[in-house]
């Protein structure tokens, strides 16, 4: 196999495939460039892979994104510190509460609030959290299966996942672009009925996981699709920025939980499942622990939870009235609106200055990050003193880890190419922003 | 009796006077905006409209950055000192390289000169005291009002040996937007500076293929600037018209 590129190349990039074939066939060169996407079955949505081949094997991989771009950050620009939660939910829609966590961490940070969160808006910051690296991770191994063709992997995996969409369905009205994490803390506490399912769910889901492992851990055509495949070092993971779940199948115990801990992670008992295979079978089994590890939190958020406000005692910042859940995510609360329409004139004026206007946050710079079910998930926001963010930008693990396509996948097969892509597990949500 | 040689006038650089000169340095700091309640026209009855607020002037902080009240501090004196130390052994000065330090809010931010950039980079990965392994990234700001500096490139920079993340924060004149790339140290931060141009237009001088990355590649204009528009269209609902967003009340 020569890597050296020759000047005689098919361009397989679109256009008629019978003048493709014809110009192949009439052609000596064994070089073919394939357009791997923007829509393709296993680029996990819009990636775009440009794939130079010589025969079967990959001699260059070059990666597209921007297909997904939404302008979130700019759009930040123009709306309230509050209202940026429903945004920033959308940027890696499997990992919603991360990133709604990661802003929220910053903009108190800029507040100046982060120690006067509540004790239970906390926990139940880290409960969500962690039951979102569950969902996330079953979504990685459920993609991951389909895209190899195994499907039963993929439909346990969603129903899996299932389980806890119903518990965040049934906490924040919603099963995806929750916005539930506000700053100064939730916009609502736990309902008292989410206790059983949580519950239900820690009895159901290790049972569930025996399964995964038993049908993954030791199959053989598993096996041979993801060991020694796409290999990456700990020192090609460093100089390419790769974090989470990558850095950890390499070797290294890095977890922003335990190395700079936030929403009180210093107080739980869990450990950093490592690996030093360095492939995708490693970061497989990095991430089925990771769901065994989170299921451990969970159970001490359940014993931690101690009744009390979910939202700073700062009337200036808190969100004033307690919504309910309304049949399409969050509904009003009545009381509130007989107060403020029928009770008093100074909450009305409070109510409508906060919800139109918004609090205004010090000028200054903040970086928060959180460890995402990804990888490092960082907020870095900018002030300028005013009711709106002078600047926001997302440091998103999966637009880093994708320029390890090329590290990974160059020298190997182009069946391998999939197989490598899936176990970054990226979502272009967050990677284009 | 004074033996003040100016006596009866005003000695702007004795103690005494220092309210007025901070007056001063006041009418120097950046305008950060203008008007209130969207006031712009004659119809201004406020008195408002031509309210000129401005922001803080660029203040470093000064030795000791340790506050020994705050644990996240705990590392910024050593981190200052090792930098010191480890420029000493290059041909860059760290009073050439380091504008001025700045700490807030638990995180320290080392003002780069761009000159100084590469060299500050590759000795925060290589230095065994500093061991910066990883570059969370790199990403610009816009500041129009900040003249002669308004693109400003932020790196975050986290030590895995020694648990500890520091800020630089490299400015360029719109006029010449360029900084230095630290590909060559930090091959991570590719697709960041790659960003940064495309959303900032800032040239990162050596990067490998300095090329748009989410937007068209024939698009024209750098999105995230702040004079480029936002744009937008009004939606209308149940016959009520709703402004873009862009075009909505302000309260800033």
């Amino acid at each position: 196999m020569s890597t050296a590129p020759t000047e005689d190349y098919i361009d397989a990039s679109g256009g008629d495939w019978d003048q493709v074939v014809e110009a192949a066939q009439k052609s000596s060169a064994e070089r073919l460039v394939v357009n791997m996407g923007p829509q393709h079955p296993s680029t996990h949505g819009v990636l775009r892979l440009i794939l130079t081949l010589d025969g079967e094997s990959v001699t260059e991989a070059r990666v597209g994104i921007g297909y997904l771009h939404t302008g979130i950050e700019k759009n930040m620009e123009y709306r309230t510190w509050t209202q940026g939660s429903t945004f920033v939910t959308r940027m890696d829609y499997l990992t919603p509460l991360f990133n709604e966590t990661a802003y929220c961490l910053a903009v108190e940070k800029l507040l100046g609030i982060t120690d006067s969160i509540p004790e239970r808006a906390s926990v139940i910051r880290v409960l969500m959290m962690e039951l979102n690296r569950m969902s996330s991770h079953f979504v990685a191994m459920a993609t991951f299966g389909m895209e190899l063709g195994a499907t039963t992997i993929m439909t346990n995996g969603f129903r899996e996942r299932e389980m806890v969409l119903d518990i965040f369905e049934h906490i924040t009205g919603l099963r995806m672009n929750h916005a539930y994490v506000r700053p100064g803390g939730v916009s609502q506490d736990l309902p008292a009925s989410a206790i059983p399912k949580i519950k239900e769910l820690l009895v159901e889901m290790p049972k569930r996981i025996k399964v995964m492992r038993k049908l993954l851990d030791e199959n053989p055509i598993y096996l041979a699709r993801t060991r020694n495949v796409a290999h990456l070092n700990l020192a090609g993971c460093m100089a390419l920025g790769l974090t989470g779940p990558l850095v950890r199948a390499s070797g290294l115990a890095w977890d922003l939980r335990k190395a700079q801990p936030y929403c009180g992670y210093e107080d739980y008992d869990f450990d950093i499942p490592v690996s030093d295979g360095g492939d995708v079978y490693a970061r497989y089994r990095v991430r089925v622990a990771e769901i065994e590890q989170s299921l451990r939190i969970v159970q001490q958020c359940m014993d931690r939870l101690q009744a009390g406000p979910v939202m700073v005692e700062d009337a200036k910042i808190a969100w004033p009235a307690r919504l309910a859940i309304g049949p399409d995510g969050l509904g009003n609360s009545p009381d509130h609106i007989a107060h403020i329409m029928g009770g008093s004139m100074e909450a009305l004026i409070h109510h409508f200055k906060i919800v139109t206007e918004g609090f205004r946050v010090p000028a200054g710079q903040a970086y928060a990050a959180v460890e995402s079910a990804k990888g490092e998930l960082g907020c870095y926001a900018v002030s300028d003193g005013g009711p709106r963010p002078y600047r926001t930008h997302f440091r998103d693990p999966s637009f880093v880890h994708l320029q390890a396509v090329a590290a990974m996948c160059e020298g190997g097969s182009v069946a391998d190419v999939v197989a490598a892509v899936a176990s970054i597990d990226p979502v272009m949500g967050g990677v284009d922003r | 009796m004074s033996t003040n040689e100016h006596e009866g006038k005003p000695n702007l650089n004795s103690e005494e006077n220092a309210p007025a000169r901070r007056g001063e340095e006041r009418l120097t700091s950046p305008v950060r905006g203008t008007g209130l309640f969207g006031a712009q026209t004659t119809g201004d009855t406020s008195g408002y409209g031509g309210l000129v607020v401005r922001g803080t002037a660029p203040l470093g902080s000064e030795r000791p950055y340790t506050d020994p009240d705050d644990p996240h501090t705990a590392f910024f004196d050593d981190v200052a000192d090792k930098i010191e130390a480890s420029l000493g052994a290059t041909d860059v000065g760290y009073g050439d390289a380091v504008e001025r330090v700045v700490v807030d809010r638990g995180e320290i931010t080392f003002h780069v000169r761009r000159e100084a950039l590469l060299t500050l980079a590759r000795r925060l990965r290589d230095d065994e005291a500093l061991r910066f392994e990883l570059c969370i990234g790199v990403t610009g700001v816009h500041y129009p009002s900040d003249t002669g500096r308004e693109l400003h490139a932020v790196y975050e920079f986290r030590s895995i040996t020694h648990n500890r993340k520091i800020r630089l924060e490299v400015a360029c004149p719109d006029a010449d937007p360029h900084i230095p790339s630290i590909v060559s140290a930090y091959p991570t931060n590719d697709w960041h500076e790659r960003e940064a141009w495309d959303f900032f237009g800032i040239v990162f001088d050596g990067h490998p293929a300095l090329t748009r990355i989410q937007m068209p590649d024939d698009w024209h204009g750098h999105p995230q600037r702040k004079d480029y528009p936002l744009g937008g269209i009004p939606v209308e609902y149940r016959g009520a018209k709703i402004p873009p967003p862009d075009e909505r009340r302000s309260y800033a």
